[in-house]
């Protein structure tokens, strides 16, 4: 006879209830967190979706920003969004990866344990100190660099791209990391040089955790908001197109919704306005997030043994 | 018959001091199935690692004495490591298939060393999985993940990546340990035929198996030597006691 049974009804009764207890708290746990994020999209949408009514989509993807005018055109934060982005991801991602590769296989393994500490207590400085330097220092550097001035797409992209070089420098390293030794020794064993067992083994095999450390690096830039306020100069115009373009002053959406929200009155369109660039901003986002999920499933559908 | 792997007083010791190899020496003909065996920690991967200087990837490790590979020193400066890689091939205990498809494990190897031509590549791929008993089971998916296989069939993958390049010697660290006994028949049955074309060294998974396939064997203990010869000398009527004891399962 089992324990269970002898353990009488009331006993069961008392294990059942504690177990729909633990089972419903974790549910309830789950739940809200779903609820909550789809509650701050829904406030989003409630408060910003006037703009998209009340603005005719023309008007909206114009390249006028005077709110004080009534002129509610977007395209000049967006572009600024995308350099500042673009620009900080072609400095962050090629340097993050080489720094990953190189502590994680070239580094002698004291260096690293010196290094990699250091790199990810970088990963907390606050961004608002990060945008006085950035204001302070590397802004003069880049006007005598011979740019009108100092404060532009570059100069945020720089202080961005730093932001996010702890973030994919850490994670990529422990993609790395978690190879197992069999893939390099087997790749050794059949005549690859070192460099030829990183490019065709190690990467691809760490191919899933280096697109998150890019994401979540990524991400991390184009959600910032103080530093980039400080250090792009500020100016809602479209640069021109040509490689001088990220040598302007621009601004970016996160930074016109923090400049510009405390001083606009309630209910008015310059206010719908500001929620409606946030839900822009969180369907970039959301749409990046998707493409890079997507990206890893792909990854880990290969290893369950799907086609390549 | 002029030995085609030397070894002589060779000493290995690690970075933090243990001392893996003790006074090694021994002789390795072509053609033939060489066994070493002996109980676990007596430096049998140890000595395979250094036949191709994977040992030169742990940091800080030290050795002495000589391996001739065709009469020529492996550790002498200015000897292509990577070319000594290709032609004293390796294969691992666990199976190790690279990512991608099971036609691009087993060129991996084959393009790094320059091959791109794709009528060769093809003949390759279906000569080595041939040798390796796999063609038949593989040939119509070439192209799917090499990670879908099973464990034995992974196995002989990696075998048949190791042959890819025909190398002159194909080293075996202890290849069926993770295999059923019918993938191991298998695998054992292809030595038969390896052996024409290419000298095996093999770590076998037990006393056993290494009466079944070698040709000559030599017992380790320690990191060193305790007896080499032939598989019926060594399995059969062992000079020394220590042997004796090993093969006859009083210790191990």
């Amino acid at each position: 006879m089992t324990t269970a049974n002898q353990a009488g009804p009331q006993h069961q009764a008392r294990r059942r209830w504690g177990e729909w207890l633990i089972e419903n708290t974790v549910r309830l746990a789950g739940v809200s967190t779903i609820l909550i994020v789809a509650l701050i999209f829904l406030f989003l949408l409630k408060e910003g979706i006037p703009t998209f009514l009340d603005i005719p989509l023309r008007q909206l993807f114009s390249g006028r920003w005077y709110p004080i005018e009534s002129l509610y055109g977007i395209l000049p934060l967006l572009v600024g969004s995308l350099l500042v982005t673009i620009g900080a991801v072609i400095i962050a991602v090629p340097l993050g990866l080489t720094v990953a590769i190189y502590l994680g296989e070239f580094a002698p393994s004291w260096l690293r344990e010196f290094l990699k500490p250091l790199i990810e207590i970088l990963a907390g400085i606050p961004s608002i100190v990060l945008g006085f330097l950035g204001w302070v220092v590397l802004a003069p550097l880049i006007q005598n660099l011979g740019a009108s001035t100092g404060l532009t797409a570059f100069t945020g992209s720089l202080i961005l791209a730093y932001m996010a070089l702890p973030t994919i420098i850490s994670i990529s390293e422990d993609a790395l990391y978690a190879v197992p030794k069999e893939y390099r020794d087997g790749a050794l064993a059949i005549g690859a040089t070192e460099w030829q067992t990183i490019w065709r083994v190690v990467l691809p095999a760490a191919r899933s955790g280096l697109v998150i450390a890019v994401m979540l690096g990524v991400g991390r830039a184009i959600g910032e908001t103080m530093a980039v306020l400080m250090v792009t100069g500020n100016a809602a115009n479209i640069p021109k197109l040509g490689a001088g373009m990220f040598f302007q002053p621009v601004r970016t959406m996160t930074a016109t919704i923090a400049a510009e929200m405390g001083e606009v009155a309630q209910g008015s369109l310059h206010y719908s306005t500001l929620f409606g660039i946030g839900i822009i901003l969180f369907l970039i986002t959301f749409a990046i997030n998707s493409v890079a999920s997507r990206v890893v499933g792909v990854q880990g559908s290969r290893r369950r043994g799907g086609q390549l | 018959m002029n030995p085609i792997i030397s070894i002589e007083n060779l000493f290995f010791t690690y970075a933090d001091g243990t001392e893996a190899l003790r006074d090694v020496t021994l002789e390795i003909f072509p053609n033939e199935v060489f066994v070493l065996f002996g109980p676990s920690r007596a430096g049998k991967s140890t000595l395979l690692r250094l036949l191709n200087r994977l040992s030169d990837l742990n940091e800080g490790s030290r050795h002495q004495g000589s391996i001739r590979f065709n009469d020529r020193s492996i550790f002498e400066r200015g000897i292509d490591v990577i070319d000594l890689r290709r032609r004293i091939s390796m294969v691992f205990a666990i199976p190790t298939p690279l990512p991608g498809s099971i036609r691009d494990n087993l060129t991996y190897g084959l393009k790094m060393a320059g091959v791109r031509d794709a009528s060769i590549l093809d003949e390759r791929v279906e000569r080595s999985l041939q040798q390796a008993a796999l063609w038949d089971e593989v040939k119509d998916r070439l192209d799917t993940s090499a990670f879908a296989l099973s464990g034995g069939q992974k196995q002989r993958l990696c075998i048949a990546r190791s042959l890819a390049l025909e190398p002159d010697v194909v080293v075996l660290d202890n290849p069926t340990s993770g295999l059923d006994p019918l993938s191991t028949a298998t695998v054992e049955e292809s030595l038969y035929e390896l052996k024409k074309q290419y000298t095996i060294i093999m770590v076998p998974h037990s006393v056993q198996q290494g009466a079944r396939v070698a040709d000559r064997a030599a017992f380790l203990l320690d990191g060193e030597v305790v007896e080499v010869g032939s598989v019926s000398q060594l399995f059969v009527r062992p000079q020394d006691q220590r042997t004796e004891d090993y093969v006859t399962g009083r210790f191990g």
